[in-house]
C-alpha cells in the first residue's frame, strides 16, 4: 500500500500522457497514446524482437560490468594498500575520470568492430572508474587495529587483505558499484544508437528511423523500467551484504 | 619469587623509537627503553599521554618495525606479528562484519583447527566471558563492556602465552572498568600468561600488575620499575594501607611527568 502510495505520480503521469496524446493536445507522431506504446509492447514480445534483443543487451551489459567490478575492485585495493601502485595508476584515473565515456565509442569500435566486444569494451572502461575509486577510498579508510589484530591472530598479509581490507572497502566500493550499474546502460544504449545490429539501443533506433513511435517508446519504456529495476534489486542485495552496519540493539 | 632470576620471556634491550608523522618533522618517541619481564608476571606500562607506552607494546607486537635496540621473545628476534602474543585494543578492534562469534572463531581458524573442536572452544570462552545469548549479535549491537569481553575473548581462545593490552578499559564508564579488572585478574590468575598492560591509570596498574614500569615524557623511558606484588584478592583492597601507599608513590612519580608532557603540549 505505501508503495503504491509513492508511486502514485507515476499513475497520475501515465493518465496525463493518455489523455493529452488522445485529445490532441500532442501530436500523435510525436507521443503516442499510452495504450498504443502497450499495445506495441505486447506485439514486440509476440514475435521475440524485445527479448532477443534485450538479452543481447543485457548480456553485454553484464559482461562488461561484471568485468569493471573485478578488475576494477582489484585495482582500487592494490593502489590503497602498494604504493608503487598507486604511483603508477592514481595520474591515469585522474585524466580519464573526467572525461566523458560516450566519447570512447569510436575508438572501441575502431579496436573491436560493431559486435559485442566493442560494447563490452566500452562498458568495461567506463564503470571500472567509479568501482576503482570506491574501492581505493574504502580500502585505504580500513582499521590499522582491525589489520593489527588480523595479523596477530596468524593471518598472513593476503589473507588479511581478504578478511580485512576488502571488507573494510565494501560499503564504499558498492557505492561504486552502485554509480556504475547506471552507467552501464547509458553507455549500453548510446553505443547500440550508434552502431549495432542488437541490442536495445539499436532497436530504439531502428523502430524510430521506421516512424513506428509507439513501438519506439515501448523499448524506450521498458530500458527505463530495467533500469530501475537493476537499481532497486542491488540496493536489496548491498543492504543484505552490509547488515552488519545496519544492526542495533 | 625469583621473579628478577628467571629467564626473561620477553627482553627489550636499548630500543628507540623515532615517531614520523605524515606531516611535520619526526619525534623520538622511545628513548633507550630496556625492560625484562618473566614467564607469567603481569607488567604495566604507567605513564601520561604521548609518552610511548604504546609505541612500545605495538614494538612488542612486531607491529612496528623495530629500529634500534632489540626485542627478544623467548629468545627469538620480534619480525613480526604472531599468534604468541594476542594484543586487545582500546577501542577493541572487533571486526563489524562478523558476529561475536565469528570473531572469536577466527583466531581459530586461522591456526587451523578443526571445526567442531573450534566451535566448541569458541563457546567454552563464550560463556567465560558472559556472552551467552550474544553469539550471533554483531558488535554495533553490544555496549562497551560487552565488545571488550568479546575482544579479550577473542584473543584468549587462541591461547597466546603472551597478552598485550592496550589502554583496553581506557574506554569503558568506571563501573565497567571496576568490574572487568576484577575479571581479568581472575582469568589471569587461573591461566598461565604473561601480560603486559599499557595504562595511565595508577590504580588500575597498581590493582593488577606485579610490577609497574613508570615511563617519562617525551622521549618515553622508563624512569623506575616499582614493584606491586601482593595480594589482590583482598576484597577491601582499595582501602588496604600498602595499596594506597603503592598508589601514592607511583602517583608522585607520575605528576611530574603529566606535567612535562603537560607543558610541552603547551
Amino acid at each position: 500500500m505505501k508503495t503504491l502510495i509513492r508511486y502514485s505520480p507515476l499513475i497520475i503521469l501515465a493518465l496525463a500522457w493518455e489523455i493529452s496524446s488522445r485529445l490532441g493536445l500532442v501530436s500523435e507522431l510525436a507521443l503516442p497514446p499510452l495504450s498504443d506504446v502497450i499495445r506495441a509492447w505486447i506485439a514486440l514480445i509476440k514475435d521475440g524482437e524485445l527479448v532477443s534483443n534485450g538479452l543481447a543487451s543485457i548480456y553485454r551489459a553484464a559482461a562488461g560490468l561484471g568485468l569493471a567490478i573485478v578488475v576494477g575492485g582489484l585495482i582500487g585495493i592494490a593502489m590503497a594498500w602498494f604504493r608503487p601502485v598507486n604511483v603508477l595508476i592514481a595520474p591515469i584515473v585522474e585524466i580519464f575520470y573526467p572525461l566523458p565515456k560516450s566519447a570512447l565509442i569510436p575508438v572501441t569500435v575502431i579496436w573491436l568492430g560493431f559486435g559485442d566486444g566493442s560494447k563490452i569494451l566500452l562498458i568495461f572502461l567506463g564503470c571500472m572508474l567509479p568501482v576503482t575509486i570506491g574501492a581505493f577510498n574504502g580500502a585505504r579508510a580500513a582499521e590499522q587495529h582491525l589489520v593489527w589484530s588480523a595479523r596477530s591472530m596468524g593471518a598472513s598479509r593476503l589473507r588479511m587483505m581478504w578478511d580485512v581490507v576488502v571488507p573494510s572497502a565494501m560499503p564504499e566500493l558498492l557505492n561504486g558499484v552502485r554509480t556504475a550499474l547506471a552507467l552501464s546502460f547509458i553507455l549500453l544504449v548510446s553505443s547500440e544508437l550508434i552502431v549495432a545490429q542488437k541490442g536495445f539501443g539499436y532497436l530504439i533506433g531502428f523502430l524510430g528511423a521506421n516512424g513506428t513511435y509507439d513501438a519506439m517508446y515501448a523499448v524506450v519504456l521498458t530500458v527505463a523500467f530495467l533500469g530501475f529495476a537493476a537499481d532497486r534489486a542491488y540496493m536489496l542485495i548491498t543492504r543484505r551484504v552490509l547488515a552488519w552496519r545496519e544492526a542495533t540493539a | 619469587m625469583g621473579i628478577m632470576n628467571a629467564p626473561a620471556q620477553i627482553l627489550v634491550e636499548n630500543v628507540s623509537h623515532m615517531y614520523r608523522p605524515p606531516r611535520g618533522r619526526e619525534v623520538l618517541a622511545l628513548d633507550q627503553v630496556s625492560l625484562s619481564v618473566a614467564n607469567r608476571e603481569f607488567v604495566a606500562l604507567l605513564g601520561p599521554s604521548g609518552c610511548g607506552k604504546s609505541t612500545l607494546l605495538y614494538l612488542i607486537g612486531g607491529f612496528l618495525p623495530v629500529e634500534k635496540g632489540a626485542i627478544q621473545v623467548e629468545g627469538r628476534q620480534v619480525a613480526g606479528p604472531g599468534p604468541d602474543r594476542g594484543i586487545v585494543f582500546q577501542h577493541f578492534a572487533l571486526f563489524p562484519w562478523k558476529t561475536v562469534r565469528g570473531n572469536i572463531l577466527y583466531g581459530l581458524e586461522r591456526q587451523g583447527m578443526p571445526k567442531a573442536e573450534r566451535e566448541q572452544r569458541a563457546q567454552e570462552f563464550i560463556d567465560m566471558v558472559g556472552l551467552h545469548g550474544f553469539e550471533e549479535s554483531y558488535p554495533s549491537q553490544l555496549s562497551g563492556g560487552m565488545k571488550q569481553r568479546t575482544a579479550i575473548a577473542r584473543t584468549l581462545a587462541f591461547d597466546p602465552s603472551i597478552l598485550l593490552m592496550d589502554e583496553p578499559f581506557g574506554a569503558l564508564d568506571a563501573q565497567t572498568r571496576g568490574l572487568m579488572q576484577r575479571e581479568l585478574l581472575a582469568i589471569w590468575q587461573r591461566t598461565p600468561k604473561t601480560v603486559i598492560f599499557v595504562t595511565h591509570d595508577v590504580q588500575e596498574a597498581v590493582f593488577l600488575a606485579d610490577r609497574v614500569a613508570v615511563m617519562s615524557a617525551r622521549p618515553g623511558r622508563i624512569k623506575t620499575i616499582i614493584d606491586t606484588k601482593f595480594d589482590k584478592n583482598d576484597p577491601d583492597i582499595f582501602k588496604n594501607s600498602f595499596f594506597v601507599d603503592k598508589v601514592d608513590e607511583i602517583w608522585n612519580l607520575v605528576r611530574d611527568e603529566a606535567i612535562k608532557a603537560q607543558g610541552k603540549k603547551g
